[in-house]
């Protein structure tokens, strides 16, 4: 295939994954936006008035970027996992393996479908996210490059997770034990330097914390973590996961017997 | 004449354990109609989806139109057009959705792969269905649209996994005629199938598998030709209680108004309704107990266990 091919086919997987979440709007997008909805009625507005202020940002504007953050990432990575083992699941996956498709469009097409979710949530996050709280985005790069590093490495991490699943539970086990716990860990509440030292510590081992901060440093210009220590463990991730996820498709483990 | 198709001695051991193929070769000519038959689990499969890369093989090596899979796998699979067994498209996508998007992963354009689309789609009587889901088809119309998405590429081999399983007569027949036109405008095309009618009506060459060997592989017709008995059923217009005695005739009573006779292919027929004639047994109709092919196949497969 040739460049020209390759990027037709890729925007080919990208259009498909854009017209599935579509098709199913009411299940993927107005969900996650009533949630956090939810979330900044609850902790914003009625215990945040309580909460008081964390640095020079009332609770809720505290929260915010955290909370944006949380939708881009487990939809990123839902939209990803149930795509790709939905095409499993109903065998359609094989009409991608008999393609020439070489295995980097593949990931790439249901990576950006994945970050399409991701962004096309988040924006309706931060829209509502306007009517609780003033924003005003302190490094506008900054903000786009990590909520887009972030959907992409979510994306990888959903697509690892549909390849491994046999059931329809193996693709809610890992958003549900360890994805939600680690965002609820991860600074979108609470600033880690509020911890004590150990688990000031224990809560830098979460990847999370990184995004949420470096995002948080896009929007608000404070952050517990360096904005470049952020977007090296992004990156860093995002270069694992890729390397993983290309190694499965390529051996076919789960795909191929 | 240039190949097709060369697999050479592929091998195929599953994790279980099993040796689902145990060194198969064989060629496909360009522009031939090939049938590879063979009894449940005799390997066919297994065969098809190595050559449509989904299965991974152990050993040996598989090229199509001279592009070997594994080290020029996107030319050789250019090449291809796989129709599977079981229905394997998106339930919930478009009828023209999904052999648009077929298209696309073959890197057409948008613009080729609505025009494809389209002509496959009417070309296969699917036109009208383009904006359906297509959970919503009929069985016969899903295999339809599983030979449309196959050839919207416009591959020039096509293998087909049992196409017509579970299909009416005369879609059946509709789908010969189709395969026969495609095959005639040059797509050398290999078909899988349990109904031995289908191959001989089809086929010019024919490969028999069976655990996992090739145990026979020629033309059609040089295989025909080996067989020297045939067998007719011949519906009487009484009851009979014994079997007629026939000379240099084996003879059988299937129930007490149907016999079995089995004959030699160039014996003349005359002498038998004569000698029945003789014996007051009057024959109402005559037909074949099974078609030729299924004969042969059956003597062969049961020789080699």
């Amino acid at each position: 295939m040739n460049s020209q091919q390759q990027f037709n086919a890729f925007s080919t997987i990208v259009r498909k994954e854009i017209r599935r979440f579509m098709r199913i709007w009411v299940q993927t997008l107005i969900p996650p936006a009533i949630t956090i909805a939810l979330y900044f009625v609850i902790f914003g507005e009625l215990i945040g008035r309580r909460i008081g202020q964390i640095g020079e940002y009332s609770y809720m504007e505290y929260i915010v970027p955290g909370l944006i953050m949380m939708s881009v990432i487990t939809n990123s990575y839902s939209n990803v996992v149930s795509s790709f083992f939905s095409t499993k699941f109903q065998r359609s996956i094989e009409e991608m393996l008999v393609s020439p498709m070489p295995n980097y469009v593949v990931i790439g097409g249901f990576v950006l479908g994945g970050v399409a979710r991701g962004i096309a949530v988040g924006a309706i996050v931060t829209g509502l996210s306007l009517f609780f709280a003033h924003l005003s985005v302190t490094n506008i790069w900054i903000t786009i490059s990590m909520v887009v590093l972030t959907a992409i490495l979510f994306s990888l991490g959903g697509f690892i997770n549909a390849v491994y699943a046999r059931s329809f539970d193996d693709i809610s086990i890992v958003p549900t034990f360890v994805l939600t716990p680690l965002t609820y860990l991860g600074g979108v509440f609470y600033s880690i330097s509020m911890l004590p030292d150990f688990w000031e510590g224990v809560s830098r081992i979460n990847p999370i914390v990184y995004m949420v901060n470096g995002f948080r440093y896009g929007i608000l210009g404070i952050s517990d973590i360096g904005i470049g220590v952020a977007f090296g463990m992004v990156l860093t991730f995002i270069v694992v996961l890729y390397v993983w996820a290309h190694w499965l498709l390529k051996n076919g483990v789960g795909i191929r017997s | 004449m240039s190949t097709a198709l060369i697999v050479q001695d592929l091998k195929k051991t599953y994790s279980g354990g099993f040796q689902a193929l145990k060194g198969i070769s064989f060629e496909v000519q360009s522009g031939d109609f090939m049938a590879l038959l063979g009894p449940n689990g005799a390997g066919k499969s297994t065969t098809i989806g190595i050559i449509s890369s989904l299965v991974n093989k152990t050993s040996g090596s598989v090229s199509i139109y001279g592009k070997d899979i594994d080290r020029d796998f996107a030319a050789a699979k250019m090449n291809i057009g796989i129709v599977p067994q079981e229905f394997n498209f998106n339930q919930f996508e478009k009828v023209g959705d999904i052999v648009r998007t077929q298209a696309g992963y073959y890197g057409l354009d948008r613009h080729t792969a609505s025009e494809r689309a389209e002509k496959y789609l009417k070309l296969l009587d699917l036109w009208e269905k383009r904006d359906e889901q297509s959970r919503m088809l009929s069985g016969g119309m899903k295999r339809r649209l599983m030979i449309a998405r196959a050839l919207v590429h416009e591959p020039r081999l096509l293998v087909l996994d049992e196409p017509t399983a579970g299909v009416d007569i005369e879609l059946r027949r509709s789908m010969w005629s189709f395969l026969k036109e495609l095959n005639q405008r040059g797509t050398t095309i290999i078909l899988t199938t349990h109904y031995l009618e289908e191959a001989e009506q089809l086929c010019r060459s024919i490969a028999i598998i069976d655990h996992g060997r090739i145990i026979e592989k020629s033309s059609m017709k040089a295989f025909l030709a080996r067989l020297d008995r045939e067998t007719f059923l011949l519906d009487l217009s009484r009851d009979i209680e014994a079997v007629p005695n026939l000379k240099g005739v084996a003879v059988e009573l299937l129930d007490p108004h149907t016999l079995a006779v089995e004959v030699s292919k160039d014996a003349p027929l005359n002498a038998i309704f004569e000698q029945l004639s003789a014996q007051g047994i009057s024959v109402t109709s005559m037909r074949n107990k099974a078609n030729r092919l299924e004969e042969l196949f059956v003597s062969l497969v049961e020789r080699k266990q």
